[in-house]
């Protein structure tokens, strides 16, 4: 399945084992990215659910945000959970820090509280028929989202999957349950679009500010 | 088990695995904290004093502080945890009305109970707790803990013991996944572990929970030996702040954690390091001196 198409997994810290178990089940080729030379040849790439501040600080450090950066820019899909949700928001609170802000939304870290807080909850999307399950852990809440953004799934009165073009994120962590629907809708629709990409992405960049 | 389709169960699980492939420090102070948090730690672990001073000054080592806690939790957005001596329920009560995010019954505090562990299953906290092997790994687990980290020899700076301890689980499950139905009933016996886990360790190979490393890591390449020889992620106690250099030694340790199958990045992380903290001969200490031997 899929040819030759590649992801990478972001595998700094966190619980990117998870994701790459996932894409086994759906018979996906993956590699692990910890250098900026692993985002060579790759379609798409999964930011795990960990700590983001620590994403950050080790990307930085080693030249992956520059090279992520670049990938984004050449069209490159992104597929954010929870930390990686943040990383990929265009603004982030509690406390701010830097992101990627390839997708338009504000974002709130450990929006619902500390560990006390994390539940697992069942919610509807567009993507799916079933309803899925959705594990949340010192999860952040999406607080607004731009006019480009789609919103697939909602918790409560929160948008909890949120989709812009090729930039994917999730506030819960599919990669936890046994239920493949939100990294197919990844991989089959979003991770494998390449042509006119790039074009694509430069129109996301300069969306209008989150409402 | 049962315990896969249990809600609470899998969202202690859930933060354990978010912390995988990360670097867990030791601090005693807000300050200490940010410290760990700057240099990349993916969370932090509060304690009184760290093991070396408890082992230097002696006297019954508790819980933290509570104020001093809470200062932490206010400093840092990564998960804060803190340590409860063994048994000592009402401690840990504490720390949940605290509202910490995780909580470690360890025997590098004085026990409470000598004959009890917390049943950690009443806890909707979740727990982390030592073990030598794995007998006393599936014992905690059981009881409820949903991460496993090695003892190794707390406050020692000598990495022997988390390497012992690391590979005695490790072979163990091993052997177990080489038995059948009617070995495991017996093997489940000489662990002192129940049947259920015993058998669930067969078929998978590993801990239903994760297995972090912890005891005696000082240096960037102790943190690359644990990491090899099967542990998830790593605990760092005296290792940082008894260090000459705590910040530039926490991002060296956090870095030869992920990359700690690339030597050539651990050499990097390990040049330009000041002194490791003295460290411990443990053949030295006398039995009443280990920490290890603390919980059964």
């Amino acid at each position: 399945m899929n040819g030759d198409v590649k992801f990478g997994i972001l595998a700094i810290q966190g619980d990117y084992e998870a994701h790459a178990k996932m894409l086994d089940r759906l018979g996906v080729k993956w590699t692990y990215v910890r250098r900026p030379e692993d985002i060579d040849g790759i379609t798409g790439i999964i930011l795990p659910g960990g700590e983001s501040t620590t994403h950050i600080k080790v990307m930085r450090e080693e030249g992956v945000w520059d090279a992520l950066e670049k990938f984004a820019a050449q069209g490159g899909a992104f597929f954010g959970t929870c930390a990686g949700a943040i990383l990929l928001a265009r603004e982030v609170h509690n406390p701010p820090q830097e992101s990627l802000g390839l997708l338009d939304i504000s974002i709130l870290r450990n929006g619902y509280g500390r560990q006390l807080a994390s539940d697992v909850h069942e919610g509807k999307t567009t993507i799916s028929e079933q309803p899925i399950e959705m594990i949340f852990i010192r999860a952040p809440i999406i607080q607004k989202v731009g006019h480009g953004v789609e919103v697939l799934a909602r918790d409560a009165a929160h948008p909890v999957l949120v989709q812009q073009g090729r930039i994917l994120a999730a506030t819960f962590h599919p990669e936890l349950t046994t239920d493949p629907t939100v990294h197919r809708h990844f991989v089959d629709t979003i991770g494998q679009r390449r042509e006119g990409a790039a074009a694509e992405s430069h129109s996301h960049r300069a969306a209008s500010p989150a409402r | 088990m049962d315990l896969m389709n249990d809600n609470l169960w899998r969202v202690k699980v859930g933060l354990a695995e978010m912390l995988k492939g990360g670097v867990i420090m030791d601090v005693t102070t807000a300050e200490q904290a940010k410290i760990a948090e700057d240099a990349g730690a993916c969370a932090v672990m509060a304690l009184e004093r760290v093991p070396s001073d408890i082992r230097k000054e002696g006297g019954v080592a508790r819980m933290a502080a509570p104020r001093v806690i809470r200062e932490i939790m206010e400093v840092v957005s990564i998960p804060v945890m803190a340590k409860v001596r063994i048994g000592h329920f009402a401690e840990a009560q504490v720390l949940e009305a605290l509202e910490v995010d995780y909580i470690d019954e360890s025997e590098v505090l004085t026990p409470a109970d000598e004959e009890h562990h917390v049943w950690k299953h009443g806890f909707k906290v979740p727990f982390v707790c030592g073990a030598r092997n794995l007998g006393e790994a599936l014992r905690r687990i059981a009881e409820g803990a949903a991460m496993i980290r090695t003892k190794g020899e707390a406050g020692s700076g000598n990495i022997v013991e988390a390497v012992r301890h690391m590979r005695a689980i490790i072979s163990q499950m091993k052997k177990l996944t080489t038995l059948g139905q009617e070995e495991l009933v017996h093997e489940a016996k000489e662990l002192g572990a129940p049947l259920d886990l015993v058998a669930w360790v067969a078929k998978h190979g590993k801990l239903p929970v994760p297995n972090f490393s912890a005891g005696g890591v000082a240096t960037p390449a102790d943190a690359a030996l644990v990491m090899q020889l099967g542990a998830e992620a790593v605990f760092v106690g005296s290792g940082i702040f008894k260090s000459s250099d705590p910040a530039q030694r926490a991002r060296a340790v956090v870095k030869a954690t992920t990359h700690y199958k690339d030597a050539k990045i651990v050499l990097e992380a390990s040049e330009e390091l000041g002194e490791a903290m003295k460290g411990i001969d443990v053949r030295q200490l006398e039995e009443k001196d280990l920490l290890q031997t603390r919980g059964w």
